[in-house]
């Protein structure tokens, strides 16, 4: 018999991704927005956390879940470009991309910051956090063949520019 | 980068404000070493001396939900009350309790243990005795040895036939403090 593993207390959870789901929303949004993304996030996993079964996929279920509040903000903005180039200028001398962050984030993330969002998600996704493209398609909330092709071809658009 | 610490205290604060927590808990300090004190929405559910909350977090998810997050607003009127008790401004203890996953005979023995009054000591034979079981001595140690709220409900200020302390959870050292902290006769 398989035997899952319990869900751990909510507190180890949010200690284990607090940190990275925040760097990665700051990626995505910028500083300022990525704070009240980050609590949206994790009220939604907190309000989601009585229902988990099991403690399988924690990691991909809350990436899925800051990718979905991300995107649903950059929707909801009238002018995204801009907001997300000037915060982004305003945090990149103040030690983004260092420390722990995973080895090939700091250049990516950099390059990544001017792809189209769904494309920058799972650029950042597949290459920044090392997630499979099944966990990615659930963090776009696409197919997995979509999921590909937007890591794909945002790989593509970063070649052309970097050419 | 890790989470500002403004913006973590606002998740936190937010969780309890929407309901979200099943349990809430912080560390406290005091002069028997640093506590653990847990509350959920219905009342003080734990006060544990191992302030190492790895394994007493999985206990409290498992007894009372998993979403159990460290923050001070649930337990703030415990964590006042404890501080009176030790400062010896306070000898009763006005807290709801939480008991839900403690065993009926369980509950029956620390109900009779919360009469027990604050400088004053009982035998684990006769809180038997007054339960109506005067020969289950030694499950009511066993209960009160499980008592998931000490100090607050007062197993400390039960002890041996002989007046000897016998034991404690918490450690002899912390029951004989915690009794001449309030002047009982040992």
């Amino acid at each position: 018999m398989m035997q899952s593993m319990a869900v751990p207390p909510f507190e180890r959870f949010y200690e284990a991704h607090g940190a990275e789901i925040f760097r990665y929303l700051v990626r995505l949004l910028g500083r300022q927005a990525a704070e009240d993304a980050f609590q949206e996030t994790f009220l939604r996993a907190l309000r989601a956390y009585a229902d988990l079964r099991h403690a399988e996929h924690l990691r991909a279920w809350v990436f899925t879940i800051a990718t979905r509040v991300a995107l649903d903000e950059h929707r909801r903005r009238r002018s995204p470009k801009t907001q997300v180039t000037d915060c982004y200028l305003e945090e990149n001398g103040s030690g983004l991309a260092t420390g722990d962050d995973p080895p090939a984030y700091a250049e990516l993330a950099e390059l990544a910051d001017n792809l189209p969002h769904t494309e920058r998600a799972a650029v950042v996704l597949r290459y920044g956090y090392d997630l499979p493209y099944a966990d990615i398609a659930a963090a776009l909330g696409s197919s997995e063949d979509a999921a590909r092709q937007a890591t794909s071809s945002g790989v593509r658009r970063l070649r052309r520019r970097m050419t | 980068m890790t989470v500002p610490a403004e913006l973590d205290r606002r998740f936190r604060e937010s969780a309890v404000a929407e309901g979200l927590v099943d349990v809430g808990y912080d560390l406290a300090d005091s002069p028997i070493g640093l506590l653990l004190v847990a509350a959920t929405d219905q009342g003080v559910c734990r006060v544990a001396f191992d302030p190492e909350p790895e394994r007493e977090l999985a206990t409290l998810a498992r007894a009372f939900g998993t979403r159990v997050l460290r923050t001070p607003k649930p337990v703030e009127v415990v964590r006042r009350q404890l501080h009176e008790y030790f400062e010896g401004r306070r000898r009763a203890f006005e807290l709801d309790l939480d008991l839900r996953a403690t065993p009926a005979f369980q509950q029956l023995v620390l109900h009779e243990l919360a009469r027990v009054r604050y400088g004053e000591v009982d035998t684990y034979g006769g809180l038997a005795a007054k339960i109506g079981k005067p020969r289950a001595a030694r499950a009511v140690g066993g209960a009160l040895n499980r008592n998931p709220v000490p100090i607050v409900l007062p197993c400390h200020r039960i002890v041996g036939a002989s007046g000897s302390l016998v034991g404690y959870g918490g450690g002899l050292e912390r029951k004989r403090a915690l009794l001449e902290l309030e002047g009982a006769a040992i």
